[in-house]
């Protein structure tokens, strides 16, 4: 079936405001989900655990406090999935990895936290590509997740489950991770507001690691107004975050109207995909009416170039799987996960690691291990990191010219199943997302009409480092000028 | 830390890798390969190694790399140890993860020499 | 963290340094010299650990001083500790240290106690370089860095013979895991054993001083690896050295450098050398052997660790750090020579921490040698350190001035540090006052008269003859006078009265 559109269900601010005026209990809305859940997630497998127990317990106590007049918080009684890469202490999380098939942690990851504390309800773990290495949920050990608007389709990766347990219904929000581009892009494919936040600004703190310096969670919802809310929920210093920015959280919610009037937009020729037969015309298409639209709408649009932007793939492609060969040598099998027998604590080990772990896993432990190894580290890693540096540079001056920066979020809409077998194919879905994990930048993709196959097309929008509240508000410009 | 690795500079044209050099990347990341795996990854691995060639063509002269994209520095934590997780519960917590355990510790085969 | 690639790989140490202040003789065949180096993994005295707030205690049940940060838990982040840097800092400008702004790095490798399979040290940006440290016979060692990291778990082995990669099984206890260290490395300027044990001695001493760590090697506070080599006598050339691990006594310290460098004396001399390799110190054999082999040579892939950002500390909290220490072992001993201590007093006091009793008497008129030889030879004993300033004065000086005579001044002493009471009545209560000088040349003559045949060989002997003689008549006169005659005084009535 091909429906371009999410699946319509009541907002996370509808909901929120209807629990906590009590003329509706968490208890309901959340069975509403579960049911869609129960009816519908066999076929899309968007989880790979539902938590609906704990969920009716969560629910029901965010019911006893709205009637006990206690002060519920901005998320009262909103069912969130959470990708199965963010702690969760006493439920499986498993990075959709045979290695950590089994692993219970004994904390919570810290926006957990923050949502729990804001009264969310947690329907479940999302499937992802395996440690969230992948842009189609492909990868993921327990089988792929479908796109809920074409279930041959892929709904992009690696935060895919996350992706379509909000566009099938079945939560009202969800958290992904982005490294290279892994809300954007599964939110563009699946008809979504995806938003990568300034490095720094989320707490990494119970994300397990895929590249610590690209890694940020951030939100999907349908709207734009309801990724402002949760990500005024999730954002903030946090001391067990070395990397967390310590700056108060400037809410973004309240300025959402402020408009565009004078806002200077620069459409980035280089990833902009005109005139380049890598990206489908009805992508490229979406993304100029996007930016003529904002034109019309009163802000100031201008090509701009940067040059950098291009040695994007090929310095993440050095940078993130030289951290993810470090992150990923503590899966062992000496304290949690998979062990398989060996005659030594080596043997054991690597007997436990081959099982452990995927073919894209493999790969991309083996790049990040030559990458930093004696003799080659200058020429890969060493160099990835200068380019790092100089791209930077080069959005910062661009920076000084304009408020916001414009292209796709993807080449290509939703793909077939087994589409890009090809590994150095499927890293191209990430050519538009990558720069931003590299300069450390926001960015966010919004739905802007439709392209092949009449599916979902995202527009993304990046701004400087803490630049999300001007970014929001020229997401939620275009979101009102979508068609 | 570049001036401590071996041999620094790219080998321009690079060589391409070759299964003695995958074959020895996994032994490092502790991965085992069969023939035909190690023949598939070795073609795989060298075609991402040819996007790293675009590097090249950016000069970099003495341009520092990223640490911290924020420019982050000194960021501590108070010299305080953690009372509110209770010991015991930690270690069962842990323990109970763990794939096989003894005497409260975590269980190994025998390690084949010393640490580093 | 084994820094020998940055060694290698860096500014080898400029020969000005690698020239020995003596070399220690009769260890190795004629025409050789050791060169050695120390590489010394300091834990330092915190509540909590490098990046972890489990507890960083000695010792506990296994696996309860554990948190999931340093238990490497997936999604777990480090933060630092910042009281460890202090620490570290400290360590730093007590080895006269420059102090740099640094950075993380991790060292990859797989180990069943290292839980994160790598672990966070610091690499080519080091929090300390380049300073020294002189030792109390007067050497001077160069200090190459002195930087941070943490410590890892311990694996027990648990086997047939207990022999590590025998057959059995391993248990792995993280509670030492994360626990903070600062590893001090030497440049190879220790001449020998003797050399290698003041120096840890010394360091340890400063440790301790500045409260950086508890410096008990028993419970592995303080463990030195030792880097050997060998060369020519008076050359100043660095041949190949081997790392020697697990020399964690100053008895094996100097065991384990003498071994390894008569092996290599042995190599070089058939014709052989020796090959840069890690080495094991076993202290039942009495010898070293071969650590992991060459063709296993690790592939440690260095890079800065992106879960942490650098370290910069400003100069206004280095100049608060500095301010702070306390007066270091050197400092305190040169306070002493000073006052006219002599060298290896001053050492032996302050070593037993006595050194502020002695200045308080110094300063209140007692000779300062004769302060710094009680306490040396009579002041070894429980209660010293109670024992009144303004007493321990009076007494020496009652000394000096003749009103008590060196052994009398012993006994006082002795009764003063027991009872607490002062030298006055102490010696009053014994009937020590001094003999007037015409008592006494009274007795000499009237022994001198009641033993002709023992003077005239005083007078006429040989110097065997008149020592022995001098020895007989101060002893009858000692007799005589219940020990309270001064020996200085009789020994010069005698020899006057012998004519010269
Ligand atoms: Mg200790
Ligand atoms: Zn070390």
């Amino acid at each position: 079936m091909t429906t371009a559109r999410p699946v319509p269900t009541d907002s996370v601010l509808d909901i929120a405001a209807a629990v906590r005026a009590g003329e509706r209990s968490a208890v309901d809305v959340l069975e509403q989900h579960l049911a869609r859940i129960a009816e519908r997630d066999d076929e899309i497998h968007a989880f790979n655990t539902v938590t609906d127990e704990a969920a009716r317990q969560q629910a029901a106590a965010v019911d006893a406090s709205v009637a006990a007049g206690e002060t519920v918080g901005p998320l009262a009684g909103v069912p969130v999935a959470l990708k199965d890469n963010l702690s969760t202490r006493g439920v499986t999380t498993t990075c959709s990895s045979r290695i950590l098939e089994n692993w219970v942690p004994p904390y919570d990851a810290t926006v957990v936290e923050r949502l729990a504390a804001a009264g969310a309800v947690f329907v479940g773990k999302t499937n992802l590509d395996e440690f969230a290495m992948g842009s189609s949920t492909e990868n993921s050990a327990f089988g792929p997740t479908r796109n809920p608007l074409d279930t041959g389709r892929v709904p992009g990766g690696s935060s895919g489950g996350s992706a379509a347990a909000v566009t099938a219904g079945f939560a009202a929000a969800s958290l992904g991770s982005d490294t290279g581009g892994s809300i954007r892009q599964p939110a563009a494919l699946c008809g979504l507001v995806g938003m990568k936040p300034t490095y720094g600004g989320v707490s990494r703190y119970g994300l397990v690691a895929f590249a610590s310096s690209l890694d940020q969670i951030g939100p999907f919802t349908r709207t734009v107004a309801e990724s402002a809310a949760v990500y005024d929920v999730i954002a903030g210093p946090d001391p067990r975050d070395s990397t967390s920015i310590p700056k108060q959280h400037v809410p973004v919610s309240a300025t959402l109207g402020d408009g565009i009037d004078g806002l200077r937009v620069g459409v980035v020729t280089e990833l902009s995909g005109r005139g380049n037969d890598a990206f489908e015309p009805g992508v490229v298409e979406a993304a100029f009416a996007a930016a003529e639209a904002l034109s019309d709408a009163g802000a100031k649009v201008e090509d701009v170039s940067i040059p950098t932007a291009v040695a994007g793939l090929s310095a993440y492609y050095m940078i993130a799987p030289a951290e993810a060969s470090s992150n990923l040598a503590r899966y062992d099998g000496v304290r949690y996960g998979l062990r398989k027998p060996g005659p030594n604590t080596a043997a054991m080990m690597a007997a436990s690691r081959t099982a452990g772990f995927g073919d894209e896993v493999k790969r991309r432990i083996m790049l990040g291990t030559y990458a930093l190894s004696a003799g080659y580290y200058d020429a890969f890693y060493g160099k990835a990191q200068r380019i790092r540096t100089l791209m930077i540079r080069e959005f910062d001056r661009v920076y000084e010219n304009f408020d916001v920066l414009l292209s796709p979020t993807s080449p290509c809409v939703a793909f077939e199943f087994g589409a890009k077998a090809d590994p150095v194919t499927m890293y191209y879905n990430d050519v538009c997302t990558i720069p931003s994990n590299l300069t450390g930048q926001p960015a966010i993709s919004v739905p802007f009409g439709t392209g092949a196959h009449g599916l979902p097309v995202g527009v993304q929008l990046m701004a400087p480092m803490l630049g999300e509240p001007v970014m929001y508000r020229v997401a939620a410009a275009l979101e009102g000028l979508a068609p | 830390m570049s001036s401590h690795h071996e041999t620094p500079g790219a080998p321009a044209p690079r060589a391409h890798l070759t299964t003695d050099d995958v074959a020895k990347v996994a032994k490092l990341a502790l991965l085992e390969l069969s023939d035909d795996e190690l023949e598939t990854f070795t073609g795989q691995l060298d075609a991402v190694l040819d996007l790293a060639e675009q590097l090249d063509e950016f000069d970099i002269g003495d341009i520092p790399p990223t640490a911290h994209p924020f420019g982050l520095v000194n960021v501590f934590r108070d010299d305080v140890a953690a009372v509110g997780h209770d010991a015991e519960v930690m270690r069962e917590e842990a323990l109970a993860a763990a794939p096989e355990v003894e005497a409260h510790q975590f269980k190994v085969p025998p390690a084949l020499g010393e640490a580093p | 963290m084994n820094t020998d690639t940055v060694v290698d790989a860096g500014k080898a140490p400029d020969s000005s340094s690698a020239r020995h202040l003596g070399h220690e003789p009769g260890l190795l065949p004629e025409g050789w010299e050791m060169v050695v180096g120390l590489e010394v993994h300091a834990e330092l005295a915190t509540e909590s650990k490098m990046f972890s707030p489990a507890p960083n205690v000695f010792g506990g049940e296994p696996n309860t001083n554990v948190h999931p940060v340093c238990l490497g838990l997936p999604g777990t982040l480090p933060v630092v500790n910042r009281n460890a840097v202090e620490l570290a800092i400290r360590i730093g400008l007590a080895l006269n240290c420059t102090v740099n702004r640094c950075i993380w790095a991790r060292k990859n490798y797989f180990y069943p106690d290292m839980a994160k399979d790598y672990q966070i040290s610091q690499y080519d940006q080091p929090l300390n370089v380049d300073g020294h440290l002189e030792l109390p016979s007067g050497a001077v060692i160069g200090i190459e860095r002195a930087h941070m990291e943490e410590d890892a778990g311990k694996t027990v082995h648990v086997g047939d013979d207990g022999r590590i990669a025998s057959a059995g099984y391993s248990l792995v206890d993280y509670n030492r895991a994360g626990v903070p260290l600062v590893e001090i490395v030497s440049r190879p300027d220790i001449a020998g054993p003797e050399q290698a044990k003041e120096y840890v001695e010394e360091l340890r001493s400063i440790l301790v001083a500045i409260g950086a760590s508890d410096g008990k090697m028993e419970e592995g506070s303080l463990r030195v690896d030792a880097n050997v080599s060998v060369r020519p006598v008076g050359s100043d050339e660095l041949r190949t050295r081997c790392e020697i691990k697990n020399v964690n006594s100053l008895r094996s310290i100097g065991r384990a450098i003498v071994y390894e460098a008569q092996r290599h004396v042995q190599l070089y001399e058939s014709g052989e050398a020796p090959i840069q390799e890690t080495r094991h110190w076993d202290e039942e054999a009495g010898r070293t052997r071969p650590g992991r082999s060459k063709e296993e040579a690790e592939d440690y892939r260095y890079f800065a660790d992106p879960d942490l950002v650098p370290i910069d500390p400003s100069p206004e909290w280095i100049a608060e750090i500095a301010a702070a220490l306390p007066a270091l072992p050197k400092q305190r001993r040169d306070a002493l020579i000073e006052r006219g201590g002599a060298h290896d007093d001053a050492a032996i006091v302050v070593g037993r921490d006595l050194d502020g009793l002695a200045l308080t008497a110094i300063g209140a008129g007692a000779d300062a040698q004769r302060v710094l030889t009680h306490i040396r030879n009579n002041l070894a004993v429980d209660g010293a350190e109670n024992l009144d300033a303004a007493d321990f004065a009076e007494l020496v000086k009652m000394e000096t001035g003749g009103a008590l005579t060196a052994t009398q001044a012993k006994q006082v002493l002795a009764e003063m540090v027991e009872t607490g009471s002062d030298p006055a009545s102490i010696a009053a209560a014994r009937g020590f006052e001094a003999m007037d000088a015409g008592e006494l040349e009274g007795l000499v003559d009237q022994l001198i008269a009641e033993h002709p045949d023992e003077w005239a060989r005083f007078i006429s002997g040989d110097d065997g003859d008149r020592k022995k003689m001098q020895g007989f008549f101060t002893g009858q006169i000692m007799k005589a006078t219940k020990g309270q005659a001064d020996g200085k005084i009789v020994n010069q009535l005698l020899s006057a009265k012998s004519g010269g």
